[in-house]
């Protein structure tokens, strides 16, 4: 079996250059990249990866490099055809490229499931090496791989907190903290630092958008205010004043002190039944960028950024929890704008009772991306609320 | 021809294939079983599977297909190929879901049930993922039909159960948001049809239907009712609308009757103008969140309510023949030859029941250890049943 060490320096400098392969194999690849929606492409990719799999070893590097620009549809092709070739392969008894995978696996430039997938291949073929790799991707831009070296950060103070070192704990789980972006070992790490008497700001690790204009209520019986075009849609004016459901409306202020962000418009109306209200920010951002919206909310919501309709969704009482919806979107530098309509519907279950949401802003990896005007964040409830 | 082969024969896709267990809930959909049932049933073999699921597995041949999802995001998806013998891994295929993975916790991505036509397993998941494969594994063809149809969700998860009707895969997606029901190609994945269902929320499952005429229908069970529709064109056939439950599904008989959790239980037949003729209603007869078993051979039909009662009724009026107290809480629907029946409890108990005339009777349990949603498959050598991390040949 081959083996060579991995280099550990930055290729962030270089070009990224995909492995060059013979023709029929490069045209097949491209074959399955372009499959579209709606099975669009699925005859001619089935045919493709026929023809990959029958490839040697050294298809399995290309197959995961192809997926950096390819959609999640095609990705699915690539990455199972490149499993095909490293179970045949190992089935066989044959080696596999393990210094071009590991290569592979330390460009952080590829594409973060690809390169999960690169080291679960080291993996299984040299665990001991994979187990080394491990402490080294605490801050890698790959979620699904750093995750293993905050679980290691944090079994490491779980046994310093064990044996009563409280300091060294608290450094730990600060690093953990850090580095973590799944919410159950932020909650982890999170949970240990409190009870070692540590300050945590959760909202600001998360990037959660605390600060709110709130308008309402608005009609929304037999549910039709979710497609009914209420002023703020046209229009967004703080010191205006419309008709609303009942009575005269206007913006007030809507604060969220909850820990994971939650803004609970129950608090600004009422327990309301068939409403609607509008909820406004503005988010500075130091620069273009693209980042994601994560939103968590169980009532029916549309969400705009600097005037353009992102998404929306008419589902009620079905469930919430964080970065339930990831909504990729572009922030130009300067003053971007954010309005989020969330709409309350009849139901009169103790379960309906929250009008609520939860909205940060994160980078594809969900690393907060905070705003260049973000206020403190305010004291924070210490009960998380994100059932 | 003799009129007892032709009778035979003409019953082949449902019954006949002791070593078929193409869909949930069997041959019939209706988890009835011409195999053998193990009486005392112990773990022939066991095997683990990664991260969560409630699927139920299927059998083609000599091979058991099971789908999981696992990670922490439950968006790794799963397809296994398992030796039915001896439990090897023939292969695995693993995809990332396109859709959302978000479920409740009682529930799971790799919900939906495999299904096959014998010749390709299509693996549909609750983020709306679905793979076709070929029993050795070749990716034919995938679909994102969340990727498709963005608002195709469901917060709480999916889990309707795909089926293949006259050449045609079945897809129920209904939800509160973005609900459809779409015919799709074997071939490419393409749809051959695509029409809007009531936007509510809803986990049934549809049934393959005879008509009159020997063609295969398809049952699309919601909260209105039950639309029965051609397979290559998605036309309403004839339609029942007196509410339906979006939890347990219907059975179907040999003839096409349905019953219906609906109600309590309705049974109806397809009436002469494109509605439902009523056949009877029992409302004693609620299933809870298993779904109804229809016996052809015995003329019985067997519940399982929510308080864990299973009752016998008699399938041509719904008079309930017998009940009994089972050990609960149930997710799985139970699977039954003509002379017992399996019913697997959330807690991990197997508990076989010796069907009588009068009575019904525990002759058996095993104690599996682990929460059991899933719907047994059966084959001729054994009975398989999954949790989010096993899987067990039983014999």
């Amino acid at each position: 079996m081959r083996f060579l060490p991995f280099s550990f320096f930055t290729l962030a400098a270089l070009p990224l250059m995909a492995t060059e392969l013979p023709e029929p194999y490069q045209e097949a690849i491209e074959t399955m990249k372009a499959v579209r929606n709606e099975g669009a492409g699925n005859e001619a990719a089935a045919e493709a990866w026929k023809q990959v799999i029958q490839g040697d070893a050294g298809m399995v590097v290309p197959l995961l490099e192809a997926m950096g620009d390819a959609n999640g549809l095609a990705s699915n092709w690539l990455v199972s055809a490149a499993q095909a070739v490293v179970d045949r392969e190992l089935g066989n008894g044959n080696a596999l490229p393990l210094d071009a995978i590991g290569a592979f696996l330390m460009d952080t430039r590829q594409d973060p499931d690809a390169r999960r997938l690169a080291f679960e291949i080291i993996e299984r073929v040299d665990p001991d090496t994979a187990a080394k790799l491990v402490p080294g991707m605490l801050s890698d831009p790959s979620n699904a791989l750093r995750r293993d070296a905050v679980a290691g950060l944090l079994a490491q103070g779980k046994a310093l907190r064990d044996g009563e070192k409280a300091a060294g704990a608290s450094i730990l789980y600060r690093q953990a903290l850090g580095a973590a972006r799944d919410i159950d070992q932020v909650e982890e790490a999170s949970k240990a630092l409190r009870e070692l008497n540590q300050e945590v700001n959760l909202p600001e690790h998360f990037g959660f958008l605390m600060h709110w204009s709130v308008i309402g209520p608005f009609d929304n019986t037999d549910r039709k205010g979710f497609d009914t075009v209420f002023p703020p849609e046209n229009e967004i004016d703080l010191d205006a004043t419309y008709d609303g459901k009942g009575s005269k409306v206007s913006w007030s202020t809507l604060t969220s002190t909850d820990d994971y962000g939650m803004v609970d418009v129950n608090k600004a109306y009422g327990e309301l039944k068939e409403v609607t209200a509008y909820t406004y920010t503005e988010y500075e951002s130091p620069t273009d960028q693209p980042a994601e919206l994560r939103l968590g909310c169980k009532n029916a919501w549309k969400i705009w950024v600097n005037g353009a309709l992102i998404f929306g969704r008419d589902e009620y009482h079905r469930g919430m929890r964080i970065d339930q919806y990831k909504l990729p979107v572009s922030l130009k530098k300067g003053k971007n704008t954010i309005l989020v309509k969330v709409c309350q519907n009849e139901q009169t279950e103790d379960w309906t009772v929250q009008w609520q949401f939860q909205l940060r802003v994160c980078d594809a990896t969900g690393t907060a991306l905070l705003a260049s005007n973000r206020p403190p964040s305010p004291v924070a409830d210490k009960t998380p609320n994100n059932s | 021809m003799k009129p007892i082969i032709l009778l035979a024969l003409l019953t082949l896709p449902f019954n006949a294939h002791a070593n078929q267990w193409l869909q949930f809930r069997g041959p019939s959909g209706s988890g009835y079983t011409d195999a053998a049932l193990p009486t005392e049933p112990k773990v022939a073999w066991e095997l683990d599977l990664p991260g969560k699921g409630l699927s139920s597995p299927i059998v083609v041949g000599d091979k058991v297909f099971v789908t999981a999802s696992s990670g922490p995001n439950q968006d790794r998806l799963h397809v296994f190929c398992f030796q039915a013998a001896d439990g090897a891994n023939v292969w695995e295929r693993q995809f990332w879901s396109t859709g959302r993975t978000m479920c409740h916790d009682k529930t799971a991505v790799a919900a939906p049930s495999p299904v096959s036509d014998g010749k390709r397993i299509l693996a549909l998941f609750s983020s709306n993922d679905l793979f076709c494969l070929d029993l050795e594994g070749n990716l034919l063809w995938l679909r994102g039909l969340t990727s498709d149809y963005p608002n195709a969700s469901n917060s709480l998860g999916l889990a309707s159960s795909p089926v293949i009707a006259d050449g045609v895969f079945i897809a129920h997606v209904e939800n509160d948001s973005e609900s459809f029901a779409a015919g799709i190609s074997l071939e490419n994945g393409k749809n051959l049809w695509k029409k809007p269902r009531t936007k509510r929320a809803n986990w049934t499952s549809p049934l393959v239907v005879k008509a009159a005429d020997g063609k295969e229908l398809v049952a699309l069970q919601g909260s209105e009712g039950v639309d029965v529709v051609h397979p290559a064109t998605g036309e309403v056939a004839w339609r029942y609308g007196e509410g339906a439950s979006t939890i347990p599904s219907s059975a179907v008989d040999a003839e096409g009757n349905l019953y219906i959790p609906s109600n309590g239980l309705t049974a109806v037949k397809a009436g002469a103008d494109g509605g439902a003729e009523q056949l009877w209603r029992v409302g004693s007869m609620r299933p809870g969140t298993a779904s109804p078993l229809v016996n052809d051979a015995t003329d019985r039909i067997y519940v399982i309510t929510n308080a864990n009662v299973l009752s016998c009724g008699d399938l041509t009026d719904g008079k309930r023949l017998w009940r009994m107290r089972l050990e609960g809480p149930f997710g799985a629907c139970p699977v039954a030859n003509d002379t017992h029946l399996y019913a697997c409890n959330e807690k991990g108990l197997v508990q076989v029941i010796a069907l009588g005339e009068d009575k019904g009777e525990v002759v058996g349990t095993l104690e599996l250890g682990e929460m059991i949603q899933c719907t047994p498959a059966v084959s001729a050598d054994g009975v398989f049943v999954r949790s989010n991390g096993k899987l067990w040949k039983l014999q």
